[in-house]
């Protein structure tokens, strides 16, 4: 049986993998970035149950590394595909990581002596990393990597410390870029999404405003992992937050960001990052600004029923018009129309959160050219028949799963990752009977 | 031989080193009887947590392992695996949870915590020291799955197992396939017909060379565990008997009928969003004006859930009468128009005028029947009035409800329901269609409400999920589980009475014994047993009391 491509290695790509090795069916996971996992690895809890995302998540992670089946390609992304179901012939392109696989441990030491500090990925931004990093303390592979960009030796050619400090010799400044050349019989793409940036709603004020964070980044803020280690010290003045507002639909269901859908999860982890603050701090003040409170999926209403009943969280219909913020103590105060009393009202709060559109991701186009398969409007991967061919993109043998071919939440993107693997394997079996 | 033990303490980052003090606890694992080794991990679970494990055990030739960091529910399969390839047995590996249950609830006492991690930990060391190895016997998968209803959701991913190579029985209680969809009209978002796609699925499902359908037939008893399901089913022609290695349940929802909710059953103007399909199915609308109530018997004290495809069928029916140049009210509470496609939808009723207009939970409509026509009245708090509609047809968004005999089948198959009624999965997150019990799957409605693209995608899921055991043939059960000692066994047969899975059996001789693949391990047959014939494996009765004196001990 040949082997298949899953493209992504987030909860969706790791689940449909997971699945086909389990079968005994080979797989190759390509990962664009240094360790699977995906957005859900960032996320704090999980809504409706407050699972620790990463708690539940790191296991299946180890369980696709550990697998003899799973073959994983990080940094790397699929260039060239060419050929037809069952006989697919695929390019994958891994970029260096400066760093040996083989020989790295993920100690660490490396990124403790390092001089270079960036904004980390990882943490949304709010924290930092140095020029060689592990992605995070649970990243799979466990395997640092040069950030080629930032590292002073490819930046200005002087430093090598890192080389130096490594216990195990595992520094590779020669290392090149690698092409891998595959034949597989099936495709999957679980390519995910990104978040909106809202620095274009200029009435917001993100990016000018300290205290405007977006809800991922506020995942790390509220997370025990995360730079503050869960205190929700704002990031103007480092002090407690104590009142603090969410605005849902920020770019979306909107046509002037040219993201008019509903985003599908915000309703829900908006909820579950308000009940967060709750539990962190009871007498926190927690306010959303909804337009339509989305509670469609299994357990949401009765989890948005008890943010009111049991923990206090205050809903409010509308769209914000406008965020001010104070010039010297960088507190904010909002203002929306009261519909029910017909004027304009203002509440305060030491810290906004924009819950923003679910957005396609920026490469969806480069990897929708090289796989031959379209994209919608919006430049999510197009699924031609959503009711009888949910996970298929009219290209035999090419599936989708999972946020790159619209907004969903994660058991969603986990039963339609089963239903690629599924296909992957109806391919399969029928060229074992050379149909 | 003395055991040798050894003890790997987690930091969990800060979640566990943040209030146990874990150097001094690692100090003190070393002073516990059996101890051979003891140290701190960053993350215990990262892949080089793991490796330090499996050098550790090679170098200090260690043949048990106790891990102090999370929760086993969570973890404790990766370091019984970790164990496993560094060449010890997985029943010889034990946890203690300092996160959970230490850490996490201690964040302000962080002495007490140190001090009860210490606790947790020397109970375990005291339990891993009586640990015995234990094995896993294999057993052969049947390659068959049984699907239980034949809707779309059944048929797809009966369909769907077949084309990778497996038998598949379908059992529907109707005398035809075909499920819920056969009340459809149009389907969304390409406005194609439903029985365009409900025939050629039927054709294919009933020209399959390996699926067999039996309607009008209802499943009558399951015995049984993953790979060997003995199943009963009552057919027109009498009960037969089948086996197979996996199910699939499919059974769909029913909508729920109103009765006595804003006049359904007492004007004959008051219809279901779903008979308001059957009519436009028909061609046969006649009212000029209609107006739609969202939520009607859901979100309610009754029914606490969202039935999530009520606002998208109502806004589709609606442009669909819209085009019929008739008007349209959608009353609602939240639209519940998510994604891609239904927000298009949205946007498209907005556009051609249909009426929205949004009530409170606690200000519902009312409905006076009048002779010309059904007055509705309802406060809109967007526009902060009170609103007046004299409507020749009221259409119920109403929700759907579990299948009437939902409790019956879950008992037969003991998997559980959730609150509502609805089948429930092994893990809300990341086991959406699994159910806790090995080799038992759920897909569609009869999971919750949802449309039928996402049945579809579930019901290939599901397919997937029930053709990995036959795919790999063979199955291992797990080790956890009671053993009868026939010498003290009385054949009281109190132990068949309480056990929860069947799993408990009398012999030729009238003695009790265990059904090995059945038995879930629970332990309620060892607790009950009169003569203490019972041992649990993994957790005798000599390891239980010396983790419980261990407890009582000062560190």
């Amino acid at each position: 049986m040949k082997p298949v491509l899953v493209i992504g290695g987030g909860i969706a790509g790791i689940q449909a993998s997971l699945d086909l090795a389990d079968r005994g069916t080979k797989v190759h996971l390509v990962e664009r970035t240094p360790s699977i996992g995906g957005v859900m690895a960032q996320l704090d809890k999980t809504f409706p149950t407050m699972d620790c995302s990463i708690c539940i998540l790191a296991p299946k992670m180890i369980e696709c590394y550990r697998h003899p089946n799973i073959t994983i390609h990080t940094q790397s992304e699929v260039v060239g595909l060419e050929g037809s179901v069952g006989d697919f012939n695929v390019k994958v392109l891994e970029h260096p990581r400066s760093v040996d696989s083989a020989k790295c441990t993920g100690c660490g030491l490396c990124s403790e002596k390092c001089p270079v500090k960036k904004p980390s990925t990882f943490q949304a931004g709010l924290g930092q990393r140095k020029a060689i990093y592990l992605a995070f303390p649970q990243a799979v592979p466990l395997i640092a990597t040069i950030d080629r960009e930032a590292c002073l030796w490819f930046t200005k050619g002087v430093c090598r410390t890192c080389e130096k400090v490594c216990p195990s010799k595992a520094v590779d400044y020669e290392q090149k870029e690698n092409v891998v050349e595959l034949n597989v019989s099936s495709v999957i793409a679980a390519t995910g999404f990104e978040q909106y940036n809202p620095k274009d709603i200029g009435e917001y004020g993100y990016g000018r405003y300290k205290n405007v964070l977006t809800a991922l980044e506020f995942e790390r803020l509220v997370c025990a992992s995360g730079p503050t280690g869960g205190v929700l010290n704002r990031p103007s003045d480092g002090k407690v937050s104590h009142n603090i507002v969410f605005i849902q639909c920020v770019g979306s269901r909107t046509q002037t960001t040219g993201y008019p859908y509903c985003s599908s999860s915000c309703c829900m982890y908006a909820t579950k990052e308000a009940v967060l603050i709750k539990e962190h701090e009871p007498s926190s003040h927690v306010t959303i600004f909804y337009m339509d409170l989305k509670t469609f999926g299994k357990g949401f209403q009765g989890f948005v029923d008890r943010a009111q009943s049991h923990w206090g969280v205050n809903y409010i219909r509308g769209r914000p018009g406008e965020i001010r913020e104070d010039p010297v103590t960088k507190s904010l105060t909002i203002l929306y129309e009261n519909t029910e009393v017909g004027k304009v009202e203002r509440v305060d709060a030491d810290m906004v959160v924009l819950c923003t559109a679910a957005v396609p991701h920026r490469d969806n186009g480069k990897l929708a050219a090289v796989l031959g398969v379209p994209l919608d409007g919006y430049g999510f991967f197009e699924v031609g028949d959503p009711v009888s061919a949910p996970v298929e993109t009219g290209k035999p043998g090419v599936y989708v799963c999972g946020s790159c071919h619209g907004p969903r939440d994660i058991p969603e993107s986990v039963a339609e990752a089963s239903a690629t693997a599924a296909k992957a394997a109806e391919d399969a079996a029928r060229a074992e009977v050379g149909q | 031989m003395a055991p040798r033990i050894g003890v790997f303490i987690c930091r969990c980052g800060i979640n566990i080193a943040a209030y146990v003090d874990v150097p001094k606890v690692v100090e003190y694992a070393k002073t516990l009887p059996g101890v051979a080794y003891a140290e701190e991990n960053m993350y215990t679970c990262s892949s080089d947590g793991l490796n330090k494990i499996k050098e550790a055990i090679k170098k200090h030739n260690l043949d048990r392992v106790v891990v102090a960091s999370c929760t086993p529910r969570t973890h404790e399969p990766l370091f019984q695996a970790t164990c496993e390839e560094a060449g010890v047995n997985k029943y010889l590996f034990e946890m203690a949870n300092i996160r959970d249950q230490c850490s996490w609830v201690h964040m302000r006492e962080p002495e007490k915590a140190t001090k009860k991690a210490k606790d947790l930990i020397r109970m375990a060391v005291a339990k891993a020291a009586l640990l015995e190895p234990d094995d896993e016997p294999e057993i052969d998968v049947i390659p068959s799955t049984l699907v239980i209803g034949g809707g779309v959701s059944g048929m797809r991913a009966a369909l769907s197992v077949a084309d990778q190579g497996f038998d598949v029985t379908i059992v529907e209680k109707e005398p035809a396939l075909g499920g819920k969809l056969r009340g459809f009209d149009s389907l969304f978002p390409h406005k194609q017909k439903a029985s365009e796609v409900l025939e050629p699925l039927i054709e294919k499902v009933t020209t399959h060379p390996r699926i067999r359908v039996l309607t009008e037939s209802r499943l009558k008893s399951v015995y049984g565990f993953i790979g060997n399901f003995d199943i009963g089913v009552e057919t027109g022609k009498g009960v037969e008997t089948l086996k197979v290695g996996t199910i699939i349940v499919a059974v769909g929802a029913e909508v729920l009928k109103p009765r006595g909710l804003y006049l359904y059953g007492e004007d004959p103007r008051v219809v279901t969003q779903s008979e308001l399909e059957q009519l436009l199915h028909t061609g046969s609308v006649n009212a000029e004006k209609i107006v739609m109530i969202q939520c009607s018997g859901s979100r309610s004290a009754e029914r606490p859930y969202c039935s999530r495809i009520c606002c998208n069928e109502a806004v589709k029916n609606a442009l669909n009468v819209t085009e019929k140049g008739k008007e349209v009210y959608i009353l609602y509470r939240d639209l519940q128009t998510y994604g891609i496609h239904y927000s298009r939808l949205e946007q498209e009723a907005k556009r051609k005028g249909i009426r929205f207009l949004k009530y409170q939970a606690d200000k519902p409509p009312t409905i006076t029947a009048e002779p010309n026509g059904l007055k509705v009245s309802v406060y809109s708090p967007t526009v902060n009035e009170t609103v007046e509609v004299t409507a020749n047809m009221l259409v119920l968004s109403t929700p759907l409800v579990p299948v009437s005999d939902a409790k019956e089948l879950s008992q037969m198959l003991k998997v559980p329901l959730d609150s509502n009624g609805f089948f429930m999965e092994a893990h809300v997150k990341l086991r959406p269609i699994d159910f806790a019990t090995d080799g038992i799957f759920v897909c569609g409605t009869a999971h919750s409400p949802k449309d039928i693209g996402e049945s579809v995608a579930q019901a290939l899921g599901v397919a997937s999920r029930a053709s990995i055991p036959m795919a790999k043939k063979r199955v291992r059960t797990a080790a956890i589980m009671s053993q009868v000692d026939q010498t003290r066994c009385s054949g009281c047969g109190t132990c068949i009475d309480v056990c929860p899975y069947n799993a408990l059996r009398k012999n030729e001789k009238g003695l009790a014994e265990t059904i090995a693949a059945v038995c879930k391990g629970c332990g309620v047959c060892g607790a009950t047993c009169p003569e203490k014939a019972i041992t649990m494996h993994h957790f005798t009765d000599e390891q239980i009391q010396a983790q419980g004196l261990a407890a009582l001990e000062e560190d």
